[in-house]
């Protein structure tokens, strides 16, 4: 198998955790919350649903606890940031300092264990071209996340809730005024934004790299913050930028192993100084933020 | 939700300030008791580990100053990265900053282990202080001129920073005598810190560290480059019609925030290490977040939430030892004091009122 069909065969999976939990902040954001804890919700979700399915066996029931557990956690910080309007920036932190926390509490005893993966689920015919057919041959939760994209991506576009999300996000006065709950509005999309971090961790745990080690989430839950500014909130794009990370960090795994000479440490960070180029690129670029920003994003609102 | 939902925030007129003491030590009890909720799920000896966490630290004398000892980065940091908060330039990066900081100062006896001279120390902590500044600069040039979030940038770097650190030990810095182990050279006697305290590990970086909370406090409270900071902080668009830039804050912040993890850094390899290693990057640029929220932006505030975090580190490691308390419990603790903390204190600019005319079963 040659670096490219290797590439082109993971690089959904690989996008999975960044795209589930960037389109989750992805609604929390549209809607004018920026909750930095993503990378802690992740690691919770992890956890949970590798506790799950080491003892139980089953990787529904592990997303499902995973979803859970990343949406009681962004409940609490929605609890914090909107009910009791503390600052969103500090409570994000805080979130993310105590998921990793638990995480690391949770996980201890089972450092280095494995459980099994998901099988693939392959299109006929389609997953039997050379090179590309790879892409046609994913697990379940690949094919759910393409479907989930689809569906924010319409919901938001076509849909009245969509709009009225939007709507929050632009001007929480004004939605109000027109009869719209914005706080109730808010927390939905902020746990939402958790259900999917969960279910982003709970991949990236027992899908992935079915194997628990502590830090495992290593940044991802930062790099899909940064994807949603990347994606200047767009449904597409955070798509987009989640499958060119996925394939950046395969084609990393590629090169370690056709003996390319790069250093691993390098390596390692290539995500992130990608990360840091992208972002000055595209915030440099202040008209498109402010024409796709989103014009309340991290205010606290007061009814 | 619906206990919340019979009362209403009312904003006060003025912060309480009798609110704004009360309010942490509130927080703190309610974090204590959660926690030990959670120990005795996870069935233990909860007034064991309360022992432990929290009285053994500071009954005697040779903990106690194990708690200084752990206090000084805390604190350095900490009051460098408050700057920033309260000009609204938000680096979550102080880990990356530290490390480069360490990084720095031990380039002078990895590279001259035979120096020798009373001059090593102060320069390698100078050296730390620059390094962990130019780790700040990356994002201060991408907020200002880039537009770029410093939130994310800072994270970044520091991801980079741990990265980097690796490389050097077990690259070109690895101890050749040292069984493999991802290390550096042990530094020489006059490439560590002067201790201060005979009979314990207290070195002069304390000292340092204080005179840096009260340069901060004089800053803040006395200074006309604090004052612009604070009303940058508050309200952009006054204090650009007063004609402060807002990107001079955002320079100032990072630099002296880098600078100060920097600091620290230097002297942590240089102190109770005495070489640099992996475990160098424990995790105090993340834990001096929670100290600064925690002292309320406040340098002497800090000077408090240092010291309580500080003990619940040695404290976390007593329980360790005598409850087999996982070490990430205290990673627990330290959040869940913040979320504690935050939902506290807005009780200082609003007051909870009972709404009478919903009736609620």
């Amino acid at each position: 198998m040659n670096a490219l069909t290797f590439v082109l065969a993971g690089m959904l999976a690989a996008a999975m955790p960044f795209l589930l939990a960037a389109l989750g902040e992805l609604l929390a954001e549209r809607s004018g919350v920026m909750n930095l804890g993503i990378e802690g919700m992740m690691a919770v979700g992890a956890v949970i649903a590798f506790l799950s399915v080491h003892h139980f066996g089953t990787h529904t029931l592990g997303f499902l606890l995973a979803g859970l557990a990343g949406a009681a956690l962004s409940l609490v910080f929605a609890w914090l940031a909107l009910t009791l309007r503390a600052n969103q920036v500090a409570a994000g932190l805080a979130i993310g300092i105590l998921g990793q926390g638990l995480s690391a509490l949770f996980g201890k005893s089972y450092e280095s264990r494995t459980v099994a993966g998901l099988p693939k689920l392959s299109i006929p015919s389609l997953s039997e071209i050379p090179v590309v057919g790879g892409l046609f041959s994913q697990d379940a939760v690949v094919w759910l996340g393409l479907l989930a994209t689809l569906t924010i991506w319409a919901a938001l576009r076509f849909t009245k809730l969509g709009l009225v999300i939007r709507a929050v996000g632009e001007n929480p006065s004004a939605a109000r005024s027109l009869g719209y709950p914005v706080i109730a509005i808010r927390y939905s999309c902020v746990m939402f934004g958790g259900l999917m971090a969960g279910f982003a961790g709970a991949y990236a745990a027992t899908v992935y790299t079915p194997l628990w080690a502590d830090g495992m989430i290593a940044g991802r839950g930062w790099i899909a913050l940064a994807l949603v500014v990347f994606a200047t909130w767009m449904t597409g794009r955070v798509f987009f930028g989640a499958v060119l990370f996925g394939a950046v960090s395969l084609a990393q795994l590629a090169a370690q192993a056709g003996g390319v000479n790069l250093n691993s440490q390098l390596l390692a960070s290539l995500p992130y100084i990608v990360t840091i180029l992208v972002l000055g690129v595209i915030s440099s670029n202040r008209r498109l933020l402010k024409v796709n920003g989103v014009a309340s994003l991290g205010k606290t609102y007061i009814p | 939700m619906s206990v919340l939902s019979a009362y209403r925030l009312v904003r006060r007129s003025s912060a309480s300030r009798k609110v704004a003491v009360l309010a942490p030590l509130g927080a703190l009890v309610a974090t204590i008791v959660l926690n030990l909720c959670l120990y005795l799920a996870m069935g233990k000896d909860a007034g064991a580990v309360f022992h432990a966490m929290l009285v053994e630290p500071l009954v005697s004398w040779s903990s106690f100053s194990e708690v200084l000892l752990k206090m000084t980065p805390l604190l350095l940091i900490a009051q460098g990265l408050a700057i920033g908060f309260r000009a609204n330039v938000v680096n979550i990066g102080a880990e990356g900053q530290f490390i480069l900081g360490a990084i720095f100062a031990a380039s002078i006896p990895v590279w001259f282990p035979q120096a020798t001279g009373g001059w090593i120390w102060p320069l390698m902590l100078l050296l730390g202080g620059i390094g962990g500044a130019l780790w700040a600069v990356v994002p201060a040039f991408w907020r200002v001129r880039l537009n770029a979030s410093e939130i994310l940038v800072t994270l970044m770097m520091s991801l980079i920073a741990t990265q980097l650190l690796a490389y050097l030990l077990v690259g070109p810095w690895k101890d050749p005598m040292g069984f493999n182990f991802p290390q550096s050279v042990m530094f020489q006697m006059d490439a560590t810190l002067p201790l201060l305290i005979p009979g314990t590990r207290v070195n002069v970086a304390l000292v340092l560290a204080l005179v840096v909370t009260l340069a901060a406090w004089v800053y803040m409270q006395r200074s006309f480059q604090g004052y612009q900071l604070v009303v940058g902080g508050l309200a952009p668009q006054a204090s650009a019609y007063a004609g402060f830039a807002e990107s001079r804050a955002v320079w100032l912040s990072l630099l002296i925030g880098g600078f100060a993890a920097g600091l620290a850094g230097a002297a942590e390899v240089a102190g109770p290490l005495g070489q640099l290693q992996r475990s160098v990057a424990s995790g105090y640029g993340y834990a001096a977040i929670i100290v600064a929220y925690l002292g309320g932006l406040n340098p002497i505030g800090i000077l408090f939430s240092s010291l309580l975090i500080a003990i619940l580190y040695i404290g976390g490691d007593n329980a360790m030892v005598s409850a087999e308390l996982p070490v990430a419990a205290v990673r627990v603790f330290q959040g869940s004091l913040l979320v504690c903390y935050l939902a506290a204190i807005t009780l200082v600019r609003y007051r909870l009122v009972r709404v009478k005319s919903e009736v609620r079963a």
